[in-house]
């Protein structure tokens, strides 16, 4: 690969999805885009430049999500998730006590163990949920990890990285090698594409934003850019998740850590209230959570 | 430092696991079947036990069931490693009294999770 094509390639990169490559990432480009470019049909990295100059669509779009990194556990890293059942929903209990409704986003998602993390935390709630309305939405650049996400279906390494034995019995049917979430757990989140870099403000408000290990791909004005944003659609006493290589600290000041408990922060200016726009295609109560 | 005892009629397995429990800081001690372990368990009990379901002998649910009647015998974490790997089997073995379930093939970023799970080395670990 010729330095021009390699800087054509980082800066496409950069404005499509955010990846900030380091001027010696050559080898990443070239391991996850030459498998591509020939099955494509194209000789090599030279010609796939032409056609992404060229804006051959379907290939920006092939190129942009064979360029992330979809990793991603059940329960990853398990502090935030014991914070979440522990200290963030019984917040949120008591203060939306009235409403009865919690909005969970979900800004990266992947292939959706992060957000089936949450609908499982949810109902083994159980009956502190009853009546309530629970809105997950997960959302991910990538379509590829979204038609994963929906189809709840993992295989048996999968379901072996971070989900409890009970988890899987109580949560997972199996069907020959491959583990499938119950449909009442799929059926508890919306799965949306949606690229960070783009304007979310159609999403609405939230109580809690989990938006773990991907800002870390990010340079820092992007970055700020998003927590900014975020910033915008977070109530007043919600909460942030961040990955545990990821922080606001030395960047923004719209959302401060809280103490003693690591990877969650809360929004800082308290803003007027600013009338919401709400989602289309609200989910129904759960009646799910009824009678347990 | 912590006791795993490795229950596998595979001295291949018991050899992959070893490594991957070593890396995690535990002391390993072997038996290639139900009855050899029990007989290790009736003079001093580990904290931690990987075990395979069908040896030869005594097979794995048998001498958990063994394990547990003896004094102490609630105490260790029994991790089941198998390849008996169906919804009937993980729930028999719950009941019995297991704590965690691998099915196989695993490698070393599911055993430190599972042992992550039940408290037997600390979450970051499971991490590197
Ligand atoms: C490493 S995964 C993290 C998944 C999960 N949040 C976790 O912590 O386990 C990063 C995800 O971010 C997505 N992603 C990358 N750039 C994005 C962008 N600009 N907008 C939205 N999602 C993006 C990728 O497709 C990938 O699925």
């Amino acid at each position: 690969m010729t330095p021009t094509e390699y800087e054509y390639l980082r800066k496409f990169l950069k404005d499509n999805s955010g990846l900030d490559l380091s001027a010696d990432k050559q080898y990443l480009i070239e391991s996850r885009l030459l498998p591509l470019a020939r099955k494509a049909g194209l000789s090599g990295i030279a010609e796939l430049v032409q056609k992404l100059q060229g804006g051959a669509r379907q290939l920006i779009t092939d190129v942009v999500e064979a360029m992330t990194t979809n990793e991603t556990f059940f329960f990853r890293d398990k502090v935030p998730f014991d914070h979440f059942r522990d200290h963030i929903m019984p917040e949120i209990i008591k203060a939306r006590a009235g409403r009865r409704s919690v909005r969970i986003w979900c800004a990266a998602g992947s292939t959706g163990q992060e957000p089936y993390s949450l609908a499982m935390s949810l109902k083994e709630m159980g009956a502190a949920l009853t009546g309530w309305r629970v809105e997950i939405i997960a959302t991910d650049l990538s379509q590829e990890v979204l038609e994963k996400a929906k189809a709840g279906i993992y295989s048996q390494f999968e379901v072996q990285r971070g989900l409890p034995i009970q988890m899987l019995m109580k949560y997972f049917k199996q069907t020959g090698e491959t583990w499938q979430i119950n449909p009442e757990l799929r059926a508890m989140i919306q799965h949306r594409q949606l690229n960070l870099l783009h304007d979310f403000a159609q999403l609405g408000t939230f109580d809690v934003i989990f938006c773990r290990n991907v800002l870390i791909y990010f340079d820092q004005e992007t970055k700020i850019n998003i927590f900014n944003r975020l910033a915008r659609q977070i109530e007043p006493d919600g909460f942030l998740v961040l990955g545990a290589a990821e922080t606001v600290v030395g960047l923004t000041d719209t959302f401060r850590p809280i103490p003693e408990r690591r990877g969650l922060y809360k929004p800082n200016d308290p803003r007027t209230a600013a009338a919401k726009p709400v989602l289309a295609g609200a989910a129904p109560r759960m009646a799910v959570m009824a009678g347990r | 430092m912590k006791t795993c005892l490795v229950v596998d009629d595979s001295s291949v397995v018991r050899k992959i696991a070893r490594r991957i429990l070593e890396g995690l800081e535990f002391e390993v001690t072997e038996a290639e079947d139900g009855s050899k372990a029990l007989e290790i368990c009736q003079r001093k009990l580990p904290d931690a036990v990987l075990l395979d379901w069908n040896m030869p002998v005594m097979d794995g649910f048998e001498f958990m069931g063994h394990m547990r009647r003896l004094p102490g015998g609630d105490e260790p974490k029994v991790v089941f490693c198998t390849t008996e790997n169906n919804v009937a089997h993980i729930a028999q073995a719950l009941s019995g009294g297991a704590n965690e379930y691998i099915m196989k093939p695993f490698d070393k970023d599911i055993i430190a999770d599972k042992f992550a799970e039940v408290g037997l080395i600390p979450v970051g670990q499971a991490m590197v």
